[in-house]
């Protein structure tokens, strides 16, 4: 399959051929990829696309799976509302 | 990144991969220095720089901050095309609007405006009801008046940061990440050696562009240098459609927030309570404190939603202006740190005057107020108070 058809990350619009890219120019871990490209930044962090870009990265540069690091992973795993937020706060009070 | 073996030999190595320690790299190398390492714990932009809120502004209240500020705006202005970058740097001029929240604070801003347009920048005091036909979404209940400055904007620090980068690279300068400085070298008042954790480095000059780590790394060669580092929280939430221009910012109900041009709003705010050091947790103090505030100043935000929380280091200055240095105790060892929370939008004028003092060329602005030594034995007179 063309790898510029094959989405990666699909809230990014990251495609299989910009990793590629990306690995060529020097960029081979999960937390660089990120700050290029914003893989496994968009709304759902990484939550679809995490596992792919990690095997990608595993099997471009013939690593063990178990080898390749990560993202690290920071709050929030699903979006919440600023004003919700709010609200929970006011509450407690 | 994948790195060759450390050479044994630099002429000059530069501690972090920051957007300083690339801009610093880039102007050396730009100006014909060769033999240039640039040594990196992590990744690039793993400090303060891939943190930051991506602000780039020039309404300041000391004339030192305005200056470094306008010059680097310029710099940024045209940092896609002297880079010969292949990425974009998403430098969008769309201002900034600082609102005050009490007659005095608008005096002070008075004061600041007079200051910046003698500086030639192009701020101006606005009423609350001029605020309001910027930003329509701001509540203007809350605020008193208002300053703007149509120059300011966002600049993405990523691939600012891989824009210097490259460009420095192509120059031949080289980058080693995933390697940290352990200990530095020197003797009889002069730098000998740079030790890493992949192996040492002979060399004459050192540049110290470690952010949050630039104490420490000073107390590696004995060097006392009078900042400390303070965890800043930020957030960023789901990409929506263009509503905000400009950044909204206020010093007194302490808040920044702005929208990308990829659609995300990231905004943060600081806590003097937050313990000085290296932690850089995320607090659900910050998220219900930022979600009151920016709910009370710009209302419709509230409805967005945050995907991702994180924080950074400031690494803070006794004068809020920053420290870019030689030192008169030890030969070649040179500093840029004490950003105190603006360093990113100061790059091209960090990495300009500091290339130039380490090349003994005479500067292109006078340094005095960003010396090392401005803080011996005298009282601090200039306050940057324009900080959140
Ligand atoms: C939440 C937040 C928001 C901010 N918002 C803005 C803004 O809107 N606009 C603005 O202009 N500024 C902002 N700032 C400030 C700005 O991020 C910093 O001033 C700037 O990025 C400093 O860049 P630097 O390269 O000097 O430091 P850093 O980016 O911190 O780089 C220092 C590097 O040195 C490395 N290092 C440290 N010790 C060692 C060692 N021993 N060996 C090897 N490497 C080492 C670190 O890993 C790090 O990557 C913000 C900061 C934070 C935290
Ligand atoms: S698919 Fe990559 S962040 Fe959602």
């Amino acid at each position: 399959m063309d790898p510029n058809k094959v989405i990666i990350c699909r809230c990014s619009d990251v495609s299989l051929q910009d990793l590629y890219d990306l690995f060529e120019e020097g960029y081979t871990t999960f937390e660089e990829l990120k700050r290029i490209k914003r893989v496994g930044m968009g709304p759902c962090q990484a939550n679809t696309c995490g596992k792919m870009v990690q095997w990608e990265i595993a099997k471009y540069f013939e690593k063990p799976l178990e080898s390749v690091e990560f993202h690290n992973m920071r709050p929030f795993t699903m979006g919440v509302k600023l004003k919700a937020i709010k609200e929970a706060a006011d509450d407690e009070e | 990144m994948k790195n060759k073996p450390l050479p044994t030999h630099a002429d000059v190595v530069i501690i972090g991969g920051g957007v300083s320690g690339c801009s610093i790299a880039w102007n050396l190398a730009n100006q014909g220095q060769k033999n240039i390492v640039v040594i990196e714990r992590e990744y690039f932009t793993s400090g303060a720089t891939g943190r930051c809120g991506a602000g780039v502004r020039q309404q300041w209240s000391t004339k030192a901050n305005c200056i470094l500020a306008k010059k680097s705006v310029e710099f940024f202005e045209n940092a896609q095309e002297i880079l010969d970058y292949d990425g974009d740097v998403e430098f969008k001029q769309e201002g900034y609007l600082i609102v005050s929240s009490t007659p005095e604070e608008t005096a002070q801003f008075k004061k600041n405006v007079a200051l910046q347009n003698s500086l030639g920048i192009p701020s101006k005091l606005l009423t609350k009801e001029e605020a309001k036909e910027i930003v329509p979404h701001l509540n203007t209940d809350v605020i008193n008046a208002a300053t703007f400055c149509k120059t300011d904007g966002h600049l993405n620090p990523f691939t600012m940061t891989d824009a210097y980068y490259k460009a420095a690279a192509r120059l031949g300068v080289e980058f080693f990440t995933y390697t940290t400085v352990e200990d530095i070298d020197a003797k009889d008042g002069a730098i000998q050696a740079v030790k890493t954790d992949k192996g040492t480095i002979a060399t004459n000059v050192v540049v110290n562009a470690a952010g949050g780590w630039s104490k420490e790394v000073g107390e590696m060669v004995g060097v006392d240098i009078p900042v400390y580092s303070r965890n800043h929280e930020i957030l960023v939430t789901e990409p929506v459609e263009k509503m905000q221009g400009p950044m909204v910012i206020s010093f007194s109900q302490n808040i920044y927030c702005q929208q990308t041009p990829h659609g995300a709003f990231i905004m943060g705010r600081g806590d003097k309570d937050a313990p000085k050091g290296h932690d850089m947790s995320s607090s659900w103090k910050f998220l219900d404190e930022m979600s009151r505030t920016v709910t009370r100043l710009l209302p419709p935000i509230g409805e967005l939603r945050v995907i991702r929380q994180w924080g950074g280091l400031y690494n803070m200055s006794p004068d809020h202006q920053p420290i870019i240095s030689g030192t008169d105790a030890l030969k070649g060892f040179y500093i840029a740190c004490g950003f105190s929370g603006h360093g990113f939008m100061l790059a091209p004028m960090t990495g300009l005057l500091l290339s130039e003092l380490i090349l003994g060329k005479t500067p292109s602005l006078p340094m005095d107020d960003m010396a090392l030594d401005r803080f011996e034995g005298k009282e601090i007179t200039e306050l940057e108070t324009s900080v959140v």
